[in-house]
């Protein structure tokens, strides 16, 4: 016998035959396979699952599904598998189950917080917007901290997440949501036409041997789809989101109903389905009564007590109270009493009850108290009574009061359709006045609802109550919950509307009425009734909160699927990553590229090592990995044409074999990108942006190619990974280098500075560029990318004799910064012209046209009080100030202090002995020579103001 | 995820787009008025019901076209060629 309250027999989804063992807070416990954790609990007595989120009060099992708002449990497998907010209705007993009550210090019996439930009548709606808004600074630091402790939704689990999770995408002609019978019919329907189908259903699959009972067709139909090959039967699949044109997002659980998990299954699998139509057949859900005291635990839906026996053989009690508007709740009563229980008191909100249903209750032998409401529970920790009080004709309540002794109290409401995922479609709802509830209207997509959920709710289900029972004059006697799950209660509602919300909107976030994670599912319709109510208006035109994604809280896992550790981004990496790797560099992500930062020798820190690589390029020379430079081929007869459009520069005037430093603004004037662009070819330039700019640049070149000139001839490549980029930069390089090539002649006179030559490098075709970004003597030897490793070996080689050494990204920027080169990105920011970067020079002035010309006459763009890029020194040499850091005009100011500029490159310049910087300054270049200040954590710097170029300022060193 | 209807390739779903902004601004001459400019790069209707925009095919032909999209519903009423309206 697992569990003292299981009846003698029946429980269609449990083997009796098979006990399984499981622990709750800590104490051990038995159950049947089949079981829920919620029967297997309820089957053992446990009806205090948990305590509620604001008042710390002790709730228990209300409903038997998904839309319970009360038990939420944490399970545990070990320190990694820990899973908090399940709903124990829908978690499945497996051997060994360990699951814990969230939300109580210091145990579910007794909770310390449930002195908020005393207090409450100081944590009104609105509460913590009243009470925490001073002083603001205490907001983070002292209440949120409290609060989020206090209001516990469990804690989240401390180590990585060890389990794997699939992703999938599927197409089908019908995809049906929801194995009931509604469903079960629709999916042989178009099954039987040949169609794909899929049939989702969050449930576990009902076992094939339990006993014929009700749903004894059904599992036919479930065994005639079981064999289709056009249909895939998904079972613990939830449906959770649905997406525009079809696209319907399904959670697949594969393996949390197992006592461990499987190694090559994985835990969940995300389903993205398109569907040619998609039919909702999920049902409708079974609306709570509000009343005093209706979170007791031992309050239930009825139809909640239905199903535990039913499917569980459980007995939610000995005895059984029944409240209800509906005439479903008649069947538990007729169920409970053949199954042995006393049914105490059944008691029915309408005047007049004359259902099969009901009559059939009558036959039985059982009374109805028709036309009753209650003033209550009374109960600790469980309900022990029901008070029951009849409805006056007039619809006052003023009679006495009949306490009727209990141990459960069954209520029903009726049923709200399941129209979560039809919302989310942009369906429109509509008030079906006869039901009292919203029901599917116009589709927006490809879409059916069936059966409940489309309002089809069966002769027998008539009747329902919405908001507040009527009770009698005077204060209430306890707290009437409308959102369990949120703690909001009747008079919560009220005040509302009484400080004067209208919108149903502003209702719902202001007391928080269906925000929690189970999206009130049983509380929205009494929320708005009892708020349509109060504002005398009529139900449809308050109108319904919209339904989100996702119908159900979905783990992260699942979400990310494959894009977790390696496979999160992808990686790219030069043909050089390898040697690089193998010389011990440090890496740095640069977008998508892993790129060598620096090359350490054994013992030297980052800004030795670069001290170091610095000095050696100026002194001697240095090879830099620059392959992931973005490049692009611009070919065609219109390409000087389609150049001077896009770029600011002439490129009328540049010849074959020459290269000009371009610049690539947006229309509306600002910096985009850079880089040097080599013409090939009358026809061709060959166009390099910075690494991390390609992919956008390419794209705007399309773009303006496309749709603003579609005349021009012009043909765009991304030839970034075709060509792997040495750089050799340093007074040596020429003599590194002139061994290797052929078929170039590198004299100064005939590769000048800013030149491109075809030729062929240790016998591999390459592209020659004389370019320098360090300012010395430097050439670019681009080869095809699968020669790029071995070419770099036989350069290093090379260089051995002239003392060369690799360096890497962050030498590089100390040595263009010694130079007073921008970075785009770094000493640009989107806000930033072309004369703000000081570079001006480049723009073709006479040209009639390019990105970003007509914007260049805006006023704005003229100001001559503009940031404009200078160099800094610092009056004390060794003081290398913070990227980012603010720039005043005057010393030693309290914040408020006026802004003039801020700090865009700072270094320290082992080849100068001082520490350099950029900057954006207020007419920067009217400012030589001034002292500013530099507010830091420590105080403030003094600098002055002077050319970016710190570094050989009359450019001597590139010629070698 | 949208399903878009490529003029060149076909219907395809929309991980293999981009998006473009609104379509049918044209880029003005550069002797138009200040006011001109500021409408092109700066002026956007934020449509209720049919929307023209453009797209590109980014992970298949690479062409920018133009779409109708109502914005109320997401559904696409029609797609076609850039230049064409
Ligand atoms: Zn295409």
């Amino acid at each position: 016998m697992s569990g003292p309250w299981r009846s003698a027999s029946g429980g269609s989804s449990i083997d009796r035959s098979r006990p399984v063992r499981f622990e709750f807070d800590g104490r051990p416990y038995q159950g049947f396979a089949g079981d829920t954790l919620a029967s297997a609990l309820l089957a053992n007595g446990v009806h205090l699952v948990g305590r509620s989120f604001k008042y710390h009060r002790p709730r228990g099992i209300m409903a038997a599904g998904p839309e319970d708002p009360n038990a939420l449990v944490t399970v545990r497998r070990d320190a990694a598998r820990y899973t908090p907010n399940l709903n124990a209705a829908q978690v499945e007993l497996y051997e060994g189950l360990m699951a814990e009550s969230q939300n109580r210090w210091p145990s579910l019996h007794f909770d310390v917080g449930r002195i908020n439930d005393y207090l409450s009548r100081f944590l009104p709606s609105g509460f913590y917007y009243k009470t925490f808004m001073w002083p603001r600074k205490a907001w983070h630091g002292f209440y949120e901290p409290r609060i989020r402790a206090a209001a516990g939704l469990g804690r989240a689990p401390s180590e990585p997440d060890p389990d794997t999770y699939g992703q999938r995408f599927a197409h089908c002609e019908v995809l049906v949501i929801g194995a009931g019978p509604a469903g079960l019919t629709e999916a042989l329907a178009a099954a039987r036409t040949g169609v794909r189908v899929i049939v989702c259903d969050e449930q576990a699959p009902p076992p094939r041997t339990s006993p014929a009972d009700s749903a004894g067709e059904w599992h036919d139909i479930r065994a005639q789809l079981a064999v289709m090959p056009n249909v895939t039967v998904l079972a613990r699949t939830t449906a959770f989101g649905y997406m525009p044109h079809n696209m319907v997002a399904l959670t697949e659980r594969l393996t949390d109903h197992l006592s461990a998990p499987l190694k090559h299954v994985p835990r969940e699998r995300l389903w993205q389905v398109r569907a040619r139509e998609v039919v909702l057949a999920t049902g409708a859900i079974e609306r709570p009564l509000v009343f005093p005291g209706n979170d007791l635990p031992g309050v239930m839906l009825a139809g909640a007590a239905r199903t535990y026996l039913g499917r569980y053989g459980v007995l939610p009690g000995a005895r059984v109270a029944i409240l209800t508007a509906n005439d479903e709740a008649y069947r538990a009563a007729v169920e409970l009493r053949a199954a042995g229980v006393e049914v105490v008191a059944l008691a029915d909100l309408r005047p007049q009850v004359m259902g099969r249903l009901p009559e059939a209750a009558r036959q039985a032998g059982m009374t109805i108290r028709t036309g009753t409401t209650t003033v209550g529970t009374r109960g600790d920790q469980h309900v022990t009574a029901l008070g029951l009080c009849a409805i006056g004709a007039d619809g006052t309540v003023s009679g006495a009061v009949d306490w009727i002794g209990c141990d459960t109290v069954l209520m029903s409401g009726g049923f709200t359709p399941s129209v979560h995922l039809f919302s989310q479609s942009r369906g429109k709802l509509t008030w079906d006045a006869s039901l009292q509830v919203f029901v599917p209207g116009a589709a927006a997509e490809n879409c059916r609802c069936v059966g409940a959920c489309a309002g089809e709710m069966g002769a027998d289900s008539g009747g329902s109550w919405l908001g507040a029972l009527p009770r009698p004059e005077g204060p209430a006697t306890g707290k009437s919950f409308v959102d369990w799950q949120n703690d909001v209660t009747a008079a919560d509602l009220d005040l509302a509307v009484r400080e004067g919300f209208r919108s149903i909107e502003h209702i719902k976030r202001y007391t928080t009425t269906g925000m929690a994670t189970d999206q009130g599912k049983t509380s929205n319709l009494n929320a708005l009734a009892i708020a349509a109510q109060r504002l005398r208006r009529a139900i449809p035109e308050v109108g319904l909160t919209t339904f989100r994604m996702p119908y159900l809280p979905v783990g992260f896992g699942g979400l990310a699927g494959y894009a977790r550790g390696e496979l999160f981004a992808p990686v790219r990496k030069t043909p050089m990553y390898d040697w690089a790797a193998e010389r011990g560099a440090v890496f740095e992500p640069v977008s998508l590229w892993q790129r060598a930062r620096y090359f350490p020798q054994p013992g030297e820190d980052m800004h030795q090592a670069v001290a170091r690589e610095c000095c050696n390029v100026r002194r001697a020379c240095g090879m830099f990995d620059a392959s992931t430079l973005g490049k692009i081929e611009v070919v065609g007869p219109d390409a000087v044409e389609f150049m001077n459009r896009m770029y600011v520069n002439n490129w009328s005037t540049l010849a074959v074999g020459r290269c000009r430093y371009g610049i690539l603004l947006r229309d509306d004037g600002f910096v985009y990108d850079d880089g040097v662009v080599a013409r090939t070819a009358a026809d061709r330039f060959h166009v390099t942006t910075t690494t991390g700019g390609a992919p956008r640049v390419l794209a705007m070149m399309e773009d303006y190619l496309q749709t603003e000139w579609p005349d021009l001839k012009v043909w765009l490549t991304s030839t970034t990974e075709q060509w792997a980029v040495i750089a050799v930069q340093g007074p040596k390089a020429r003599a590194v280098i002139e061994l290797l090539v052929e078929d170039v002649d590198l004299a100064n006179a005939a590769l000048p500075h800013m030149s491109v030559a075809r030729g062929r490098v240790c016998g591999v075709p390459a592209l020659v560029f004389r370019v320098s970004f360090t300012g010395e003597l430097g050439y670019e030897i681009n080869v095809p990318a699968d020669y790029g490793a071995d070419v770099w070996r036989a350069v290093w080689q090379a260089g051995q004799a002239h003392g060369i050494c690799a360096y890497g990204t962050e030498a590089m920027h100390v040595l263009r910064a010694e130079k007073g080169y921008v970075i785009v990105g770094q000493d640009t920011d989107g806000t930033v012209t072309a004369d703000d970067a000081g570079l001006s020079w480049a723009v073709g002035k006479s040209k009639p046209d390019f990105l970003g010309l007509a914007s260049l006459r805006r006023a704005a763009l003229v100001d001559p009080n503009r940031k404009q890029l200078v160099g800094l020194l610092t009056s004390d040499p060794n003081v290398v100030l913070e990227e980012g850091s603010q720039i005043t005009a005057t010393a030693s100011l309290r914040p408020p202090m006026k802004v003039i500029g801020h700090v865009t490159s700072s270094y320290y310049s082992a080849v100068l002995g001082r520490s350099i910087a950029l900057a954006l300054v207020s007419a920067g270049r009217s400012r030589m020579g001034q002292t500013l200040y530099v507010p830091t954590r420590t105080g403030e710097s003094s600098v002055t103001v002077t050319n970016p170029v710190s570094y050989d300022p009359k450019g001597e060193r590139l010629n070698g | 995820m949208l399903l878009i209807p490529c003029p060149y390739c076909g219907v395809r779903p929309e991980l293999e787009f981009s998006y473009g902004g609104q379509a049918h601004i044209a880029r003005p001459q550069t002797s138009a008025s200040a006011e001109e400019w500021a409408a092109f790069q700066y002026e956007r209707v934020n449509t209720r019901g049919p929307h023209a925009e453009r797209w590109r095919h980014t992970h298949g032909c690479g062409r920018f076209f133009n779409v109708v999209r109502d914005t109320t519903t997401d559904q696409i009423l029609r797609s076609y060629r850039s230049g064409e309206r």
